[in-house]
């Protein structure tokens, strides 16, 4: 971890500080607002990588936890943690650095497809098996009402990694930061 | 400009130290699920309307704080009601009340500025082994490039509407994200340039 990283980490935090004022897009038929918000959680995981995506992610949240309104909307402060997507918004550190380890895993064959799947897997799958089960613990309702309720936000989030798998593989074409985690070709 | 959530008074809770304010929140909202039950949701809710009170902060500053919950709370509250009673969705909906109002009280009555110096001056008693000035210059960075980041959407989307294309989420996040890691490899070089490490 040098000076570089340390930026990257401070600009990515910015970055999805700053995506919370791109307008939110309201989808057709199920009326949940869509913000890129989360859509900054994928980014810095597939373009930071593992290590400095999470921390991108955890120097946000505390940028958030001490009152600064970066959230869509305008929110921010402890209240958000304590609310019942508490858990969502810890989640997207794991997710950054689960998106962030599979694309230093896959750097190599990184296409659209690929990246997709990591972001469905890290951004959709991870990010909902960590927050419904707190909603639930929180709200004191069982998994199955907190995932019901939790299904009209899906549409939004596949539309996400539709978009971050696009912008993750061209900037790997345009401004590639990850180096791979496998082993170097020993060349002969 | 950034601008945080804090209300400008003068009040014992305001003068306060951050460390103090966020221990008392983590004790009361511990407290809160380990001693389950109305009574402990009453004397809460009692403590922070006092802090409210003694904060000289109006009514209308604990609404707009619960106003983004607001939905979320009404569908757990149908839920609830549908799935045991109506005292016992009160009992949850009343619980989160007044966790997040606890909070709202310690973020009203703190600047960010506060809480930053709060984060140094306890990094200085933290084991050798944390990078120290790695964490400040990070904090500061990115409260310095919040704005930038919002002035560079603002330019990218207005260069895309000129194409049609500022509803394309893909064509105006590329150009952020290269201009933005160009701007950090910019900025890394001039620290390096100038012997940080």
């Amino acid at each position: 971890m040098d000076t570089r990283d340390v930026v990257f980490i401070a600009l990515f935090a910015a970055i999805v500080a700053g995506l919370a004022v791109f307008p939110p897009i309201t989808l057709p038929v199920v009326g949940v607002p869509v913000t890129a918000q989360s859509l900054g959680v994928m980014l810095a995981g597939g373009i930071l990588g593992a290590v400095r995506g999470g921390l991108a992610l955890v120097l946000f949240l505390v940028l958030v936890a001490i009152g600064l309104p970066l959230l869509a909307g305008g929110r921010g402060g402890f209240g958000v943690f304590l609310g019942p997507s508490g858990g969502f918004l810890l989640g997207w550190i794991v997710a950054a650095s689960a998106i962030g380890f599979l694309t230093e895993r896959f750097w190599n064959h990184l296409n659209f497809v690929v990246a997709l799947t990591i972001c469905l897997a890290g951004g959709v799958v991870l990010l909902y098996a960590i927050g419904v089960p707190w909603v639930a613990a929180v709200a004191e309702i069982p998994i199955g009402a907190a995932l019901t309720g939790s299904l009209p936000f899906i549409p939004g989030d596949l539309l996400k990694s539709l978009v971050a798998a696009g912008v993750i593989v061209v900037v790997k074409r345009s401004y590639p930061i990850i180096s791979p985690r496998t082993q170097p070709q020993k060349l002969s | 400009m950034l601008s945080d959530l804090y209300v400008f008074a003068d009040s014992p809770l305001h003068r306060a130290r951050p460390i103090v304010k966020i221990a008392s929140l983590v004790v009361l909202c511990s407290s809160l699920f380990i001693v389950e039950g109305w009574a402990s949701v009453a004397v809460a809710g009692i403590l922070v309307f006092a802090g409210f009170a003694l904060a000289g902060l109006a009514p209308r500053h604990a609404f707009v704080s619960l106003r983004p919950a607001f939905w979320i709370l009404a569908a757990i509250f149908a839920v609830q009601v549908y799935l045991t009673d109506v005292v016992f969705a009160g009992f949850v909906v009343a619980r989160f009340v007044v966790l997040i109002l606890a909070a709202a009280l310690v973020t009203l009555t703190t600047k960010t500025s506060e809480f930053v110096d709060g984060i140094l001056s306890a990094l200085r008693f933290a084991p050798s082994w944390v990078p120290k000035a790695r964490i400040a210059l990070a904090i500061s960075l990115c409260l310095r490039f919040i704005p930038l980041v919002r002035t560079v959407l603002g330019e990218v989307r207005e260069a895309q509407r000129a194409r049609g294309l500022d509803r394309n989420f893909k064509a105006v996040l590329v150009p952020l994200v290269v201009r933005i890691l160009k701007t950090a490899d910019e900025v890394s070089q001039a620290i390096y340039s100038r012997s940080f490490d």
